[in-house]
């Protein structure tokens, strides 16, 4: 009786694999551990619903922020939830000085912020991955300079290097090019200042494997060091890189919020939510408190959920980690 | 212990290297100092007078050594944008920033230990909760929402504190002018200070709690309680001391951090610090400022952390041991 119905299993799982693979998922650790934290659910809900918004904000905004035609200039400071008299626009979060609309200006600035906090995470990640592989595997001169500078970058606070670095690559560029590669200067900064955590991570788990036996094995068939590195132990050390980035999403957010505020991120013509904060600020002391509130609020709602996110994904992945 | 310095001290001296090596190559490669001292108008001659003046016909060694040289002596050149000399730009916005650090973090300090205690002693009940949840929600805030928050509350809307600027000034020595003598002055500060130091107390207040609740399960203490001394006696002469030593450690790496973390503070609260001085010069590629700044702060962690790897060679033994055995 057993044979048959093994058999008929089998038959199911291939015909249609992926209906199994999502049962186990639905069954696994993690989601169960999902389940049970609220505040967990509420910050998963909450970081879809900016993602969302960040990439369908072409379709979503009622208008372009970036698109000087689209301005109402007579439309300038409407409160919000307010229809204006001039255009009869609908302002669901109000306008700013030039009569944009914040809510437009807020999916447009969290997809800016939301880009540059990838595009950090995936650079220091690549960056450190690679750099720690090297230093785990090979040893020698190579390991002992790049922990050196790990250690020498360790001392100083990120965000500062972030500042440094930023200023230095900008020293070094013609000024009229400032505005438009800002993005990537950011981005370049904030994943040159995070890189060391992974690297040092990666370096760790490098050691260990490198002296499993499946290493030797690969080893002893011939395989290019290259190919052992990037085949055979970088999937072995992925996790803990992993769980570093979700971390590293939430810091690299803030870092280029703060970058922006200060005024040497993203300029006022492509606003990050930072920049929104920083234009915002001036009207605080005028009454038009809205310009300033609701991008601070997005910041906030984005940085809170994407960070409590990310801590809950350490203790679920790796419980050792902390 | 000889050796241990010496290795210390080698590579904080290597770590000033560097930085001096990219601040030189900033002045060096990035724009024509000439041509930005100069501007438009000068002739060939004149060009060439300045550039021998300034050594810029020497070679790349010699004109490091003599970037070197006067970095030293804290010479900088004259900053590009407000053709004054930048150790005395930096020289006189340095109290503001020196005292901001020091009042946030004394608050930091004094109010991270109480609340830790606190936290720690009275475990379970509704307000250590609530300190512990909002802390949470402070650590994962960036610092000048928090700021902004502030201005927000209490100069704005409640209007009971100044939302920008230092207040009124005295003159303490020449080149020091002090805030924290008159009463607009220590209002100024307030806000700032909080700003720059909640992070800090949020750190030091986990830590303290920590560690307190680990001393408070050892058997010394149950000894000092069996022996019928008071809560108070025993919470805070037994267990608080011999949760100081991290505690230390922990401040005094902050001490960077803090500097760092006021060029924040100083750009939300238009505080005339040399934080605020650096941004404007970041965004400006005011090269001279940028080089000085970038200098300064390295030698303030290089030193902070070099005093602390000394402190804890002289607080561990162990250190020591391992040392020898090399």
């Amino acid at each position: 009786m057993s044979q048959p119905a093994t058999q008929h299993n089998k038959d199911d799982v291939m015909a249609s694999p992926k209906p199994s693979k999502w049962q186990g998922f639905l069954d696994s650790d993690i989601v169960h551990s999902w389940k049970q934290q609220p505040v967990v659910i509420m910050a998963t809900l909450m970081t879809l619903l900016m993602f969302m918004g960040a990439l369908f904000a072409p379709w979503i905004a009622p208008q372009n922020p970036f698109d000087p035609g689209q301005l109402e200039l007579i439309d300038a400071f409407t409160p919000p939830l307010t229809t204006s008299d001039f255009t009869g626009n609908f302002y669901l979060l109000g306008s700013d000085s030039q009569g944009r609309d914040v809510f437009s200006a807020i999916l447009y600035g969290s997809r800016i912020s939301l880009l540059v906090g990838f595009a950090a995470v995936f650079f220091a990640l690549a960056l450190g991955t690679a750099l720690g592989l090297v230093a785990g595997f090979r040893g020698g001169w190579r390991d002992a300079i790049i922990m050196r500078i790990a250690d020498v970058q360790l001392t100083f606070p990120s965000i500062l290097l972030a500042l440094l670095i930023f200023g230095v690559i900008r020293g070094f560029m013609p000024g009229s090019m400032h505005a438009e590669v800002a993005i990537i200067v950011l981005i370049i900064a904030i994943g040159l200042s995070d890189w060391v955590q992974y690297a040092r991570a990666v370096r760790g788990a490098t050691m260990v494997e490198k002296s499993k036996e499946y290493v030797q094995a690969a080893r002893v068939i011939g395989l290019p060091d290259i190919k052992i590195l990037f085949q055979h132990i970088l999937p072995n050390v992925m996790r803990p890189v992993l769980v570093i980035g979700t971390i590293g999403l939430a810091l690299a957010i803030i870092a280029e919020a703060t970058l922006s505020f200060l005024g040497v991120g993203m300029p006022a013509t492509q606003p990050s939510l930072g920049t929104l904060i920083r234009v915002g600020q001036d009207y605080m002391f005028s009454g038009e408190w809205w310009i300033l509130f609701f991008p601070g609020v997005a910041l906030l709602i984005l940085a809170l959920s994407v960070n409590l996110l990310g801590d809950w994904l350490r203790d679920v992945l790796n419980p050792k980690l902390r | 212990m000889l050796a241990f310095f010496i290795q210390r001290l080698m590579q904080a001296a290597f770590v000033m290297l560097v930085v001096a090596l990219i601040a030189f190559s900033l002045f060096h490669y990035v724009g024509d100092p000439v041509l930005n001292m100069l501007g438009q108008e000068a002739t060939d001659a004149d060009r060439a007078a300045l550039r021998t003046q300034l050594g810029l016909d020497q070679t790349i060694l010699v004109q490091f050594w003599q970037f070197m040289v006067s970095a030293v002596q804290f010479e900088f050149g004259i900053s590009y944008r407000s053709a004054r000399p930048v150790s005395e730009l930096i020289l006189e916005r340095l109290p503001a920033t020196l005292e901001l650090a020091i009042v946030s973090a004394i608050f930091a300090v004094v109010m991270g230990i109480v609340l830790g205690i606190y936290t720690a002693i009275q475990r379970g009940n509704w307000l250590s909760r609530f300190i512990m949840t909002a802390s949470l929600i402070g650590v994962s805030l960036p610092t000048f929402l928090i700021g902004i928050l502030l201005i927000y509350l209490f100069a704005v809307e409640l209007g009971w504190l100044p939302a920008f600027g230092r207040g009124q000034v005295v003159e303490l020595t020449s080149w020091w002018d002090t805030g924290l003598l008159t009463t607009s002055g220590l209002r100024s500060i307030i806000l700032p200070a909080i700003t720059l130091g909640l992070f800090q107390l949020t750190l030091i207040m986990r830590l303290v709690r920590a560690e307190m609740l680990e001393v408070l399960r050892t058997d010394y203490i149950k000894f000092a309680r069996a022996r019928g001394l008071s809560r108070r006696v025993v919470n805070l002469r037994h267990a608080l001391k011999n949760t100081m030593v991290p505690v230390i450690t922990i401040i005094g790496l902050q001490l960077g951090t803090i500097i760092a973390f006021a060029i924040i503070t100083e750009t939300v609260f238009q505080w005339p610090g040399v934080g605020a001085l650096f941004i404007t010069a970041v965004r400006f590629v005011d090269i001279p400022v940028m080089a000085a700044y970038l200098m300064m702060i390295a030698l303030v962690f290089v030193v902070i952390n070099l005093v602390v790897d000394l402190l804890y060679y002289a607080v561990d033994p162990r250190l020591r041991v391992q040392g020898g055995g090399k």
